[in-house]
């Protein structure tokens, strides 16, 4: 297992050089550094104070290895990203790695429990209308779910503003406080709809799964035995439905790490999600392709955590 | 008393238009100690029959009407707990797929030991004591490294073999063989069957064995019921309904044999096909494919012919001999 961990591994450092390949041709030659100091700047920058940004922010190299093999931009971007040293933000020239360290704390406080919380209702709503499966509670909350999915999360976002932080004062519209006693007065509304937007194509997803396995023949001989329905589901389907159920929710925890995009930025929420947002509105590329980056990074490491997941669970599966 | 006794048992299935009646008015009555086989082509209605003793039929189909008695009390108008604490200590199953009857992620042991534990308020290890002795008993090699074992480590025959294993962690009053031999090879099927009869003679289990396999009838069975359509055509003791079947269907299914069954004699071919569930005609159901058929054949539906010592035959031809003497 540790030998497949570590192929694995080395596959997804291939997969992380890519994304770097990418990455550069789109931010270096598509979108050459004259334009980023232009977009900086604004449009009728004077062209030495172009060359002088380009200057101050590293730009003024050649791009390619056979321009110049000791000092180019190439080679200074994979050195730069491999060895965390990101840089200055092209907006505004703060260190990035300052602004992502402030920014994980926010988006984790955000994203862990609204991860815990949704894979719990999931899981239990789930197993729920799957026990009363082919009657109307079953219909009504498939429904539900239907209906929770066809709504979009920025009509969950203004609702949720509206009613409960306008109109019923609840809770407060928008804003963060890192001091825990009122962080989570800020945090309820986005945790809020981030739960209730999700968990519809969850327990649809879950609710599938837990019907496919009910209608297996080892739950027939679980019944045989004379287990209850309980029992068969807590023991038996549930352990086996957990299979299917991780891919689902494993390859999904790493990414808790870069917040969300929209709930961060429209409740104010000075997480990874906003400076990401941020980054796109202000073209400050160098934060783009930091964060870009450390979501391939992060993908990499869900996809091989999923693996090992499985073999954790699944007797059957043996990496190799 | 009877081990297992089953009274004009209907199993219905929603169709398009209207329900379906894949068992049909079944009766059948299994002593301790006796063997009844249960023959007939696939999609009779065998398997239902059997999951219907343990109340066990698949959504959405459902019992609609009949009584069935295991160990003479009256298992459909039970409470669902009270079914639950009869399932796998009055009444075991073996199933005809043991390759995934077994839950997959769970060691088989300990797919045993939660057969006794349901039923028996013995301690973790005392329950795997006795799941390590009934392993040797069934014939299971290297019985304590397999009780850690997963299914997909086990071959077939092993899978069938924990199988019976569990059907028998608790001694039954009632166990229900559903093609218990037919994903085996020979040899594994012979042992499995010596396993079986062992069981009838040392426990006095009443045995419902549902088989395709003559050569199995012909060693096992005390009394044979033949099954067509969702309904028995005949019915009586192995000697009698193997060597003089009575019914058109049963000769049909027995011609291929002249004298002595082997093991692994499949039931010989009928020409056509056995109707749908949906599709069954008024009248006998064989009638389409019946080379004796009359007139009466498919306008009515024979009723039981008594022939003496408990044989019956269904079936208007017969009926009409026994008449004229
Ligand atoms: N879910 C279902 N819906 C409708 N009809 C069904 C369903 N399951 C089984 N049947 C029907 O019930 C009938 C009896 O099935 P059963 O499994 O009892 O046959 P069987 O005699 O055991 O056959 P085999 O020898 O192949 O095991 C079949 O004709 C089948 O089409
Ligand atoms: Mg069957």
């Amino acid at each position: 297992m540790l030998a497949y961990v570590i192929r694995r591994l080395f596959y997804g450092a291939g997969v992380v050089l890519g994304v770097l390949l990418l990455l550069f041709l789109l931010f270096f030659t598509v979108a050459t550094p004259d334009d980023v100091a232009r977009q900086a700047l604004g449009e009728k920058a004077l062209p030495d104070v172009i060359e002088q940004w380009k200057v101050n922010h590293g730009y003024d190299r050649p791009l390619w290895p056979w321009q110049d093999f000791d000092d180019n931009l190439f080679f200074d971007h994979y050195r730069r990203m491999l060895t965390f040293d990101f840089g200055r933000s092209d907006a505004d020239d703060t260190p990035i790695m300052d602004r992502i360290r402030d920014g994980v704390g926010p988006s984790l406080a955000l994203t862990v429990p609204m991860f815990v919380l949704g894979v719990v209702a999931g899981i239990v709503l789930s197993l729920f209308v799957a026990f009363f499966r082919e009657t109307y509670i079953d219909r009504m909350g498939v429904f539900l779910c239907v209906l929770g999915m066809s709504i979009s999360i920025l009509l969950y976002i203004i609702g949720a503003q509206y009613l409960i932080g306008k109109t019923l004062r609840w809770f407060p519209i928008s804003g963060f406080d890192a001091d825990p006693s009122v962080m989570l007065r800020f945090l309820a509304l986005p945790l809020l709809v981030g739960v209730v937007s999700g968990v519809g194509g969850d327990v649809r997803f879950y609710r599938t799964v837990f019907l496919e396995e009910t209608g297996r023949d080892y739950v027939r001989t679980a019944r045989a035995k004379g287990a209850g329905e309980g029992r068969v589901m807590a023991r038996h389907v549930l352990r086996n439905a957990l299979i299917p159920i991780l891919t689902r929710v494993v390859v999904a925890i790493p990414f808790l790490f870069t917040g969300s995009l929209l709930l961060e930025a429209f409740f104010g929420i000075p997480g990874l999600g906003a400076l990401t947002v941020d980054a796109i509105q202000g073209n400050d590329f160098s934060t783009l392709r930091t964060m870009v980056f450390i979501g391939a990074l992060l993908f990499v490491l869900g996809q091989v955590a999923t693996d090992v997941s499985y073999a954790l669970v699944d007797p059957r599966v043996r990496l190799e | 008393m009877s081990a297992l006794e089953v009274e004009d048992l209907v199993v219905r299935f929603p169709g398009d238009r209207e329900p379906v009646q894949v068992v049909d008015g079944v009766s059948l009555r299994v002593d301790p100690g006796e063997v009844l086989a249960l023959v007939g082509e696939s999609g009779c209605g065998k398997s239902m029959t059997a999951l219907s003793c343990l109340r066990l039929v698949p959504r959405p189909g459902r019992i609609h009407a009949g009584g069935i008695r295991v160990a003479g009390r009256e298992i459909l108008s039970l409470a669902v707990p009270e079914m639950r604490s009869i399932r796998g200590s009055e009444i075991s199953m073996i199933f005809q797929e043991p390759m995934t009857s077994l839950n997959p992620v769970v060691a088989v042991g300990d797919q045993v030991v939660e057969a006794i534990r349901l039923h028996e308020p013995v301690s973790r290890a005392a329950a795997r004591a006795r799941t390590l002795e009934i392993f040797q008993k069934v014939g299971i090699p290297d019985p304590e490294d397999r009780l850690d074992a997963y299914p997909h480590q086990l071959s077939g025959g092993l899978k069938q073999r924990v199988m019976i294993a569990m059907a028998l962690a608790t001694v039954p009053r009632v166990l229900i063989a559903d093609e218990p031999t037919t994903a085996l090879d020979v040899t594994i099927q012979a042992q499995i069957l010596e396993l079986i009869r062992e069981l009838r003679s040392e426990f006095d289990v009443g045995i419902l064995l549902i088989t395709h396999d003559l050569g199995v009838v012909n060693e096992l069975a005390d009394r044979v019921a033949v099954m067509y359509a969702g309904r028995f055509v005949e019915e009586g003791a192995r000697v009698e309904v193997l060597s003089g079947g009575r019914h058109p269907y049963t000769q049909g299914l027995l011609r291929s044999i002249p004298g002595r069954v082997e093991p692994g004699e499949r039931l010989a071919e009928i020409p056509g096909v056995v109707p749908a569930p949906d599709d069954w005609p008024p009248g006998c159901r064989f009638a389409d494919r019946c080379e004796r058929a009359v007139d009466v054949c498919s306008e009515r539906s024979p009723d039981a012919t008594s022939l003496g010592d408990g044989r019956r035959v269904w079936c208007h031809v017969v009926a009409e001999e026994e008449a004229a003497g």
